[in-house]
């Protein structure tokens, strides 16, 4: 019972590192630029909250399988082709949780406006220097915000899992995907510890979110 | 133009006074060949079958918590015995309406299970769907199991296994005969190989219309389509 929950975690520990990276130039560029096209990207980064899993699931296992471009392109890189790998999975939860995490990373850089980047300026700061040292830190309840989104997200993630990942224990067999297993096989005790887990596990995130973000907000 | 209008009024007003709705729970091997028998149905008795599809062990828990199906086709015995004995179905009315069979897709013999260049082999959940059970007694009687485990993929039931062969996914993969009854280029699994997959069904909710179902699945009508479909008898 132990594997799906080390797998689930280090699956979301991973997505949320790989969206911290991919996600903060994103929204930096979602929140600053002037483009008049930028919203269309804004849009797409959105899709994910609105698609059914099962339709990015569908896309994704279409688009990834050995026949495809990027199929081909995926074996030429790993070996092999994406469904039914770690690798797959995480690249699917990658563009699964995307919003959760750009979204409120851009409504902090959004948030603070113009004023403290050109103060930097002004201070001879590059903008380089000034994104680091200036916006970062002052995103800093949107940054945390958006992890714990994203690895929460991810960790719930059910229908992209149960269509591009196989069900392979160790590899692809997530928390949800093991519960669903569980109920399926009639083991409904085994269900009911991962199912009570998964709700305490839950509701100790958003508790924790919101707690920590009142204070950040507070000490401001 | 007002003989059609009156025509019309009497459809609307007759229709529903005879012809009910029968909620039919199916094992996603059985949805091709049911939803033929689902039309067949309509048109000899006037009732409307409703299929929902999906695994045997899902099917169950749905039944289990108040599903409103009215007829259960498992693709095992041993759901529908313990709806029976759990009180969830009608006593006495479970019966074998088809014996499955096991397919390996695409190839023309078990060779294709042993050569180097095999990456993936799907196979349903064995835990859930009597199919995978049966592809795993396939693999464990052609003593493939263990040297292949690894290559296993888990379809969460007999559909999606065929849908993870047919997007070519996998290279080859353990399907029901009734989805692959029109392909060339399968190989059909011994009886010998796996444990018979006899299918039950049982009557969920007790109607004129359920009952006029079962009776339709029993006659030779669907008996034919049954047969033409790959099962056994």
């Amino acid at each position: 019972m132990i594997e799906p929950i080390l797998l689930t975690l280090k699956l979301a520990g991973l997505t949320t590192l790989i969206l911290m990276v991919l996600g903060t130039p994103l929204a930096w560029w979602l929140a600053r630029s002037q483009a008049w096209w930028k919203e269309a990207i804004g849009a797409i980064v959105a899709l994910p909250l609105v698609l059914p899993p099962t339709v990015l699931g569908f896309y994704l296992l279409i688009a990834l399988g050995p026949n495809s471009p990027l199929g081909q392109l995926a074996i030429s890189i790993f070996g092999h082709s994406l469904p039914f790998s770690f690798t797959g999975l995480v690249i699917g939860s990658v563009i699964y949780s995307l919003p959760f995490v750009v979204q409120p990373v851009r409504n902090a850089f959004e948030a603070m406006g113009h004023k403290p980047l050109e103060a930097a300026a002004t201070l001879r700061a590059s903008p380089l220097d000034s994104f680091f040292n200036v916006a970062l830190p002052l995103a800093r309840p949107g940054l945390l915000t958006g992890a714990v989104l994203g690895f929460a997200h991810t960790v719930g993630e059910f229908g992209v899992v149960l269509m591009i990942g196989g069900n392979i224990p160790g590899k692809t067999k997530v928390l949800s995907i093991a519960i669903y297993d569980h109920v399926e096989s009639l083991e409904w005790t085994q269900a009911h510890i991962l199912s009570a887990g998964m709700l305490v596990f839950s509701f100790c995130v958003i508790l924790i979110m919101m707690v920590s973000e009142k204070r950040m907000r507070k000490r401001r | 133009m007002k003989y059609i209008f009156i025509f019309l009024i009497s459809l609307l007003v007759s229709a529903p006074v005879y012809a009910q709705a029968v909620h039919v729970a199916v094992a996603a091997n059985f949805s091709v060949p049911l939803k033929e028998i689902a039309q067949a149905f309509q048109v000899k008795t006037g009732h409307e079958a409703l299929v929902s599809v999906g695994s045997t062990g899902k099917l169950y828990t749905q039944i289990a918590n108040g599903a409103p199906f009215d007829v259960f086709l498992a693709a095992d015995q041993k759901r529908p015995r313990l709806a029976e004995e759990k009180g969830l179905a009608v006593m006495g009315s479970r019966f074998t309406y088809a014996m499955g069979k096991l397919a390996l897709y695409p190839a023309s013999s078990p060779d294709v299970l042993t050569q180097g260049d095999l990456v993936r082999l799907a196979v349903a959940n064995p835990k859930t769907a009597p199919y995978g059970q049966a592809a795993v007694e396939t693999l464990q009687s052609l003593k493939l199991y263990v040297p292949l485990k690894d290559k296993l993929v888990y379809g969460e039931n007999i559909a999606q296994t065929y849908q993870f062969v047919a997007t070519q996914n996998v290279d080859v993969g353990f399907v029901a005969l009734s989805q692959v009854v029109d392909k060339p280029d399968k190989w059909i699994v011994p009886a010998h190989y796996y444990q018979p997959i006899a299918q039950d069904c049982v009557l969920v909710k007790d109607s004129p219309a359920a009952r006029a179902f079962v009776d339709f699945l029993k006659g030779e009508t669907a008996r034919a389509i049954i047969t033409r479909y790959g099962y056994g008898g």
